[in-house]
């Protein structure tokens, strides 16, 4: 049973990149109908939200975000023992990033590269692996970047997707130190794998002339077998069965009552649904932060760009905050932690070097 | 049971309760789409403790089917 608990270690640090582009959802009306667009921002919640160019990876942003965060902490590169990367969106599909991003960063070769692919469950099982990863005696620090580019697997003629995923990438820093216990739980169902699902490109179904072809759908919508697929209602019915559930129990696993948590933070999937969430835990909205409105659905990161974004000038000693991921997969978990001490970067907001004209990529 | 749930067709999908037969066949109200299918799911489940599958509810015509496989104790 993924129960797992640490003491003693900490999240030293935690920063997000986006993209500078904003794509707003009033403005899909070649695609959507317009009394359809309004109904649809009302009740998902997302009025807008940052697409990466083309020449922009998730690994770039992540690679942007860790800048800046290991600036933030002053960590010495060849203090960094392992360096998680995770995504579904790699720039490869061989190698994995990770090894690219070590090299872009400069730490040094003893560091343990790997990526990990999970969708919006990624975050807590990344956290998980960090975690379990310091707390061996030889690992004191590790670097954990968790960045997604959905809007490039996204069809833009698909209704019900276009509207929803925006891109980010985010890096956190978990370290030894001296913590209050972190808790979290694991869960999966794969009886759901195609409730959210690309089917070609890899071994299975890989890449060919038709799989490439844009058809249309039962549904209405227009899309490629390249391009993501999301069953609306069974990823519903999926995350009111276990999500609520969930909650429950990292709480009860942690022997704490939901009156002492100071920020529920979910996957930032769609308002209607966290709401539902919340209303169904009892927890006051003030509790339950939320940025889909303003960068929409970006997957894995959307946990720590909602810290970033929500609770940068907000952490004291104590701040206990569940973290709630779920999707691809099916997949689920929570994480219990405290975050005081915990330093969140300013947002940064990411230009290609070419339009900047200068070797720098990052923007103030 | 029949009273509660016609509130709750009626909540979801944003229509006054007095246009609601329990004979009606939903799918052709004019205010059935996406959302009114997750907002009903969503408070069937606060109400009745039971989710309802995609094959379950395409069996449906009428809201009495509905509200059968509601108040059928059906774990899904």
């Amino acid at each position: 049973m993924a129960f797992l608990k640490f003491g003693n270690i900490r999240i030293a640090g935690i920063s997000a990149c986006v993209p500078k582009k904003i794509e707003r959802n009033d403005e899909l009306t070649s695609l959507i109908a317009i009394e359809e667009i309004d109904k649809t921002i009302k009740s998902i919640g997302i009025k807008e939200k940052r697409i990466a160019d083309v020449n922009t990876c998730a690994s770039d942003l992540c690679f942007a975000a860790a800048l800046r965060l290991l600036e933030d902490l002053d960590i010495n590169r060849d203090s960094i023992d392992a360096l998680i990367f995770l995504t579904q969106a790699p720039d490869y599909p061989v190698p994995a990033t990770a090894p690219i991003l070590q090299k872009r960063l400069g730490l040094p070769n003893s560091t343990a590269c790997f990526d990990i692919n999970l969708g919006c469950s990624g975050y807590i099982y990344g956290l998980a692996t960090a975690f379990l990863f310091a707390g061996h005696e030889n690992i004191n620090r590790v670097l954990f970047l968790d960045g997604e580019t959905f809007s490039k697997i996204v069809s833009k003629k698909d209704k019900v997707n276009a509207p929803l995923y925006g891109d980010a990438g985010t890096a956190t820093l978990i370290e030894k130190g001296d913590s209050a216990e972190a808790f979290f739980s694991l869960f999966t169902d794969g009886a759901g794998q195609e409730a959210i699902i690309i089917k070609a490109g890899g071994a299975r179904h890989p890449s060919s002339m038709s799989t490439l072809k844009e058809t249309l759908r039962e549904d209405g919508n227009i899309r490629s077998e390249h391009h993501l697929f999301m069953d609306g209602m069974d990823v519903f019915n999926f995350t009111i069965r276990v999500v609520p559930k969930n909650i429950q129990e990292i709480l009860a696993y942690a022997d704490r009552k939901l009156e002492e948590i100071d920020y529920v933070i979910f996957h930032q999937a769609n308002k209607f649904m966290t709401d539902f969430f919340a209303k169904k835990l009892k927890i006051p909205s003030q509790k339950v932060p939320y940025c889909l409105d303003r960068f929409g659905n970006t997957s894995s990161a959307s946990i720590p760009l909602t810290v970033v974004s929500e609770l940068k000038d907000k952490i004291k000693t104590p701040t206990n905050v569940i973290f709630s991921g779920f999707g691809a997969g099916l997949s689920w978990g929570s994480s219990l932690l405290d975050l005081a001490g915990c330093l969140i970067s300013k947002l940064v907001e990411y230009e290609p070097a070419e339009i900047h004209g200068s070797s720098r990529s990052l923007n103030e | 049971m029949k009273e509660k749930f016609l509130q709750i067709v009626s909540e979801a999908l944003e229509k006054e309760i007095q246009n609601i037969q329990i004979t009606d066949h939903f799918k052709e109200y004019e205010e059935w789409d996406s959302l009114a299918i997750l907002s009903i799911m969503a408070l069937i489940e606060e109400n009745f403790g039971t989710t309802i599958s995609r094959d379950n509810l395409n069996k449906c015509q009428t809201l009495e089917d509905l509200f059968k496989i509601v108040t059928t104790d059906n774990p899904q």
